[in-house]
C-alpha cells in the first residue's frame, strides 16, 4: 500500500452526506421540453449544427465541437428543435447563453449506437469520439476530456481518478461509484490505453466506505489501486488530491501533465466508457437533490431539464426553502432561474432554508488572526490577499500570489470576521483580467498605428521612387544613356526597408502561433468571458490565445 | 450571495476577544487572592474609559458604534493594561494610559485591524515614561503586609490620593524584579537577595502563581486554537536561553531562567501580549521571529536596561519590525519552488 501525503491546512464542514445518499441512482422522467446550452465546458462554445424545426434523435449530435479546447453537444432526447436562442444557463455570473431547445416528442427515438473498438482504433481517433461525443470532466471544471488525454509529448506516469467527492452534501460521485464501479473501470482502462500511465490511483475520501469497498472489487486483477484519503476539504482539489496521492506539486502555473500526472473524475470515466464502447454521448448526468427537499436523492438526469424540475424529483422544496445552490456549500453558486436547465457541470441542487445556511453576519475588520492562512491549501496568505484586493492594489496581490488561489472557500469559511474573502480575490483577477484585456489593445493599436505609419512611408517612397523613375525614363528618352545612380540606391534602401517589415511580421506571427500547450482559460468558478482575450489580433494568433498569468489551471473543483 | 455559503458555527472576533478576556480570569482571580481587590477597581476603571473612548471615536468615525463597541477588542485592550501597571495608584493614570491607547495606538493608527503597535503596551509605555514614579509602587502581598487594603480603602487610595492611617508606602512596594536589580546593585548577591520575604518559591511571592494562571490561561487559549504555539514558544525559549546564558557565566550577580520566566510580564506576555493579532506576524517563521525578539529584548531591558521590566519597550520596538518580517517569512506558495516548471 502507498503511503498518503498531507496537503496544507483544510477545514471540515459538516458533511451532510447521509442526507442523499443512502437511496439509489432513480431514473428522471423525460421532462416535456429541454434546452441545451452550447457552452457546457471550458474553452470555445459549440457551433449549432440544427436549426429550428430540425427533427433530432436522441444522442444526435446538435452542436459540433469549435476549434482544440471545445466538445460537442447532443439531443438529450428525440425530438423537433424548438429555439436556438439566448437563455437561462447555470452559470455564477446569471448571463443567458446560446441554448437549443428541444421540444421532446416522447418516443425516445436513438440514433445508431456505434461503439469503438478503442484498442484497434487510433488515439487520435478515440480522442476524436471523446471530443465528438461531449465527454467532458465532470469534477466541475468541464475541461474537454479529449484535451486532457493528450498530453502532447508529456510523459504520464501517473493517472488520478479523482472520486473524493470533498465537497459537504453531494453524493453522485458515490452513489456513481457504489453502483456502477464496473463500468467506471471500464472507463478508465480506456483512459490508460490513451495515456499510457504507469500507476493508476484512485482517490476516494474515507467517509465513503461503501464506494472505496465497491471499487476495490472492480479494480479487482488490474493493477489499479484505491486510496482512501482522508475527509479534508478541499481533498478533491485536483492538486491536492493528486499531493495526497503522490506527494507531487502541480508546479504554479502549470498542469498536472508537468509533473507526469494526469487527473479526471471518477464520473468522467463514466462518460467515457460509455462514449466509446456504448456509443453513447453524454446526454445526462448523476446529479444530488438535497437540503430542504422532501426526499434527497441522486437522479440521473438529462441534460437541458429545467432545474425546477429537477428539485421536484425530490419530492420538491419544502416550507422555508429560500433559494437554491447549484454545486456544493462551498464552491456552488446562487440558482437565480429555476428555469435555468441541467448543464453537464451541475453536480448537486441543493435547496437553501435560512436554518441549513444561515445568513452570514455583516463583515468586520480583519483583524490579521491568520486563520484563514492555517486552513489555506496552497499555502497563500489571503489576509495579504484581502488587503491588496481591497485596495485594488493589484500588483501587489499578484505578487502574493492571487493566481495560485483555487477559490475553495476555506478561508472565507473560517475567517471571524466574516469577510467575503473569496469574493475580493475574484474581483481582483477579473481586474487584472480587465486590465490585461486594456494593456494587449493598447499595444495592439500601437502596432497597428507603427504599421500604418510604415505602410504610408513606404508608399510615399515608393510614390517618390515611381516618380524618379519616370523622371529618369523621361530623361532617357530626352537623350540622356545611363542610369542616375542616386535613384538606384534609393530604390534599394526602399526595397531593403520594405523586406525588413515583412521579415518583422512574419516572425511575430509565428511566435503568436506555435503553442501546443494550451492553458485553458477559466475555471467553472470565473466566468470564462471575463478571461477570454479581446477581438483577434492582427497578428493572426489562435482562437484561444492562453492569458500567461491570467489563466487558472483545468482544476477539477473540488 | 456568493460561495462560500456556510461559515464556521459561531466563529466571530468578539467570541475570540471574550475567549481571551475569559483566559485572564484565573489570573485576575489569584491577584485578588494575593493582593487584594484593587486590581478590580483598576480593571473596572479601565473598561469604562476603554469603552468611553472607544465609542467617542467611532462615533467620530462615523462607524456603527453598537455594533462595534462590544466586539471585545476594546476591553480586553483595557484589561492587559489594567494587568500591566500596578493597582492602587490614582484613579487618572489607568485612564490616561487607557484613553491613550484606545485613541492614539489604537484609532489615529486605523482601528481594529491596522494599528501598528499593541495599544496596551503603548499606553503603558506612556505611563512608564511619563509618571514613573507612580509605576514601580507595586501592592505587597497581603501576607507581608502590615495593613490590609480593603476594597474601601484602595478606593480611597484611586480617588483621594490616600491611605487614612497608613502611609501609601506600608502597602505597596517595588516588584521581585525591581528590587533584586537594585539589591544586586548595591552588592548583594543573588543568594542574599533572594532571601528576602518578598521573593516566593521561584518568582516573586503572589505574582508567581499569577503568572502560573497567566501560563494556565495561555494553555488554554492554545487549545482553543485562538493563538499558535509558536510566538509563546520561542519567546519563552528565547528568555529561558539568554537567561540560562547568563545565569551559567555568573549565577551570583544573574537570576535563573526559572526566576525570569515567573516574575514581571514574562508569561502575560508571551500568551497574550506578543500574541495579539494585529500587531505581531502572521507567518509561522514571523511569529518565530517575533517571539524569540521579544524574548531576548524581555532581557536585556529588565536585567541591564533602565527599567524595571522590558515587555512593553520590548513588544513595542518588535511590532515596528513586523510589516518587515511578515515580507521575509512568506511560506512557500503550493506549486512554487518545487523544482517543476510548467
Amino acid at each position: 500500500m502507498k503511503t498518503l501525503h498531507k496537503f496544507h491546512g483544510g477545514v471540515h464542514p459538516p458533511e451532510h452526506k447521509a442526507e442523499s445518499n443512502g437511496l439509489p441512482i432513480a431514473a428522471a422522467p423525460l421532462p416535456r421540453r429541454l434546452v441545451v446550452p452550447l457552452r457546457q465546458h471550458i474553452g470555445a462554445p459549440a457551433r449549432a449544427v440544427v436549426k429550428v424545426g430540425d427533427r433530432v434523435l436522441k444522442g444526435q449530435m446538435i452542436g459540433a465541437a469549435d476549434g482544440f479546447i471545445s466538445a460537442a453537444v447532443h439531443a438529450p432526447t428525440s425530438g423537433i428543435v424548438s429555439a436556438v436562442d439566448l437563455h437561462a444557463v447555470p452559470h455564477p455570473s446569471a448571463l443567458p447563453d446560446l441554448c437549443i431547445t428541444i421540444e421532446a416528442d416522447g418516443e425516445e427515438r436513438w440514433i445508431e449506437h456505434q461503439p469503438l473498438d478503442y484498442l484497434a482504433a487510433g488515439r487520435d481517433a478515440v480522442r476524436a469520439r471523446l471530443r465528438d461525443f461531449g465527454v467532458v470532466g465532470l469534477g466541475g471544471a468541464v475541461f474537454p476530456t479529449s484535451v486532457k488525454l493528450d498530453p502532447c509529448a508529456l510523459k504520464i506516469g501517473t493517472l488520478v481518478l479523482n472520486g473524493a467527492e470533498c465537497e459537504p452534501w453531494i453524493t453522485s460521485d458515490d452513489r456513481l461509484m457504489r453502483e456502477r464501479a464496473a463500468e467506471i473501470v471500464e472507463g478508465i482502462k480506456i483512459m490508460t490505453h490513451l495515456v499510457q500511465p504507469e500507476q493508476v490511483l484512485i482517490g476516494i475520501e474515507n467517509n465513503k466506505p461503501e464506494a472505496v469497498a465497491a471499487m476495490r472489487t472492480a479494480c479487482r486483477d488490474t493493477g489499479f489501486q484505491v486510496m482512501a484519503v482522508p475527509t479534508q476539504y478541499p481533498g478533491g482539489g485536483e492538486k491536492q488530491l493528486i499531493q495526497v496521492l503522490t506527494g507531487k506539486e502541480v508546479p504554479s502555473g502549470g498542469r498536472p501533465a508537468n509533473i507526469g500526472v494526469l487527473c479526471a473524475n471518477t464520473g468522467t470515466a463514466y462518460t467515457v466508457h460509455r462514449a466509446v464502447n456504448h456509443g453513447e454521448p453524454v446526454i445526462s448526468r448523476v446529479v444530488t437533490v438535497t437540503g430542504n427537499v422532501e426526499k434527497p436523492q441522486n437522479f440521473e438526469v438529462l441534460i437541458g431539464t429545467p432545474i425546477g424540475e429537477v428539485v421536484q424529483l425530490a419530492g420538491g422544496a419544502k416550507t422555508g426553502t429560500s433559494h437554491y445552490i447549484l454545486g456544493g456549500p462551498m464552491m456552488g453558486f446562487d440558482l437565480n432561474n429555476l428555469a435555468t436547465p441541467l448543464a453537464k457541470a451541475v453536480n448537486c441542487v441543493i435547496a437553501a432554508s435560512p436554518a441549513l445556511f444561515p445568513p452570514k453576519p455583516a463583515a468586520v475588520p480583519c483583524i490579521r488572526c491568520g486563520q484563514c492562512a492555517q486552513v489555506c491549501p496552497c499555502s497563500l496568505q489571503p489576509m495579504e490577499l484581502f488587503w491588496f484586493s481591497q485596495s485594488r492594489n493589484f500588483d501587489k496581490a499578484r505578487g502574493y500570489n492571487l493566481f495560485d488561489c483555487i477559490e475553495c472557500g476555506c478561508c472565507s469559511y473560517v475567517c471571524p470576521s466574516h469577510i467575503p474573502l473569496v469574493s475580493y480575490y475574484r474581483f481582483a483577477k477579473s481586474e487584472i483580467a480587465a486590465q490585461e484585456r486594456e494593456k494587449r489593445a493598447a499595444e495592439q493599436a500601437k502596432a497597428r498605428f507603427e504599421f500604418k505609419q510604415l505602410r504610408e512611408e513606404r508608399e510615399k517612397a515608393e510614390k517618390a521612387a515611381r516618380f524618379a523613375e519616370k523622371a529618369a525614363a523621361a530623361k532617357a528618352t530626352a537623350g540622356a544613356e545611363g542610369e542616375d545612380p542616386a535613384a538606384a540606391a534609393k530604390k534599394a534602401a526602399i526595397q531593403a526597408a520594405v523586406e525588413r517589415a515583412k521579415a518583422k511580421k512574419a516572425e511575430a506571427a509565428a511566435q503568436a502561433a506555435g503553442q501546443c500547450d494550451v492553458t485553458p482559460m477559466a475555471a467553472v468558478e470565473t466566468p470564462a468571458e471575463s478571461l477570454s482575450p479581446c477581438p483577434l489580433p492582427p497578428t493572426g494568433e489562435g482562437d484561444l490565445e492562453p492569458l500567461r498569468d491570467g489563466s487558472l489551471n483545468p482544476t477539477e473543483s473540488p | 450571495m456568493s460561495s462560500p455559503h456556510v461559515l464556521t458555527p459561531g466563529s466571530s472576533v468578539s467570541r475570540i476577544m471574550l475567549t481571551v478576556l475569559a483566559a485572564l480570569l484565573p489570573a485576575i482571580a489569584a491577584y485578588v487572592y494575593f493582593f487584594g481587590p484593587a486590581i478590580l477597581i483598576s480593571l473596572t476603571l479601565a473598561s469604562i474609559t476603554a469603552l468611553a473612548a472607544e465609542a467617542a471615536v467611532l462615533r467620530l468615525r462615523d462607524f456603527p458604534v453598537k455594533y462595534f463597541l462590544f466586539d471585545g477588542s476594546a476591553l480586553l485592550t483595557a484589561w492587559l493594561l489594567a494587568l500591566s501597571i500596578p493597582p492602587l495608584a490614582p484613579w487618572w493614570l489607568i485612564v490616561v494610559g487607557t484613553a491613550f491607547a484606545i485613541v492614539v495606538a489604537k484609532h489615529l493608527y486605523g482601528g481594529l485591524g491596522n494599528n501598528l503597535f499593541n495599544p496596551a503596551m503603548a499606553g503603558f509605555a506612556v505611563l512608564m515614561i511619563s509618571f514613573p514614579s507612580f509605576m514601580t509602587h507595586w501592592p505587597t502581598p497581603l501576607t507581608l503586609a502590615q495593613h490590609t487594603v480593603g476594597l474601601g480603602d484602595a478606593l480611597q487610595v484611586y480617588f483621594s490620593g490616600g491611605l487614612p492611617g497608613a502611609r501609601l508606602d506600608a502597602v505597596t512596594m517595588a516588584t521581585p524584579l525591581d528590587t533584586l536589580k537594585t539589591q544586586l546593585s548595591l552588592q548583594h548577591t543573588m543568594d542574599e537577595v533572594k532571601r528576602m520575604p518578598i521573593f516566593g518559591t521561584f518568582g516573586g511571592k503572589g505574582t508567581e502563581t499569577v503568572a502560573t494562571m497567566y501560563l494556565l490561561g495561555g494553555l488554554f487559549l492554545l487549545r482553543k486554537r485562538i493563538i499558535t504555539w509558536h510566538t509563546p514558544v520561542s519567546f519563552l525559549v528565547a528568555l529561558i536561553a539568554i537567561s540560562a546564558f547568563f545565569n551559567s557565566v555568573d549565577a551570583s550577580r544573574y537570576a535563573t531562567p526559572l526566576f525570569h520566566l515567573f516574575t514581571g510580564g514574562a508569561l502575560l506576555g508571551a500568551f497574550f501580549i506578543a500574541t495579539d493579532y494585529v500587531t505581531a506576524p502572521v507567518t509561522p517563521r514571523g511569529k518565530l521571529i517575533f517571539g524569540a525578539g521579544v524574548g531576548v529584548l524581555e532581557y536585556l531591558i529588565r536585567v541591564f536596561g533602565g527599567y524595571p521590566d522590558g515587555i512593553a519597550f520590548s513588544v513595542l520596538i518588535m511590532n515596528a519590525a513586523v510589516p518587515l518580517i511578515d515580507a521575509y517569512t512568506q511560506p512557500r506558495v503550493y506549486g512554487h519552488n518545487t523544482g517543476a516548471t510548467p
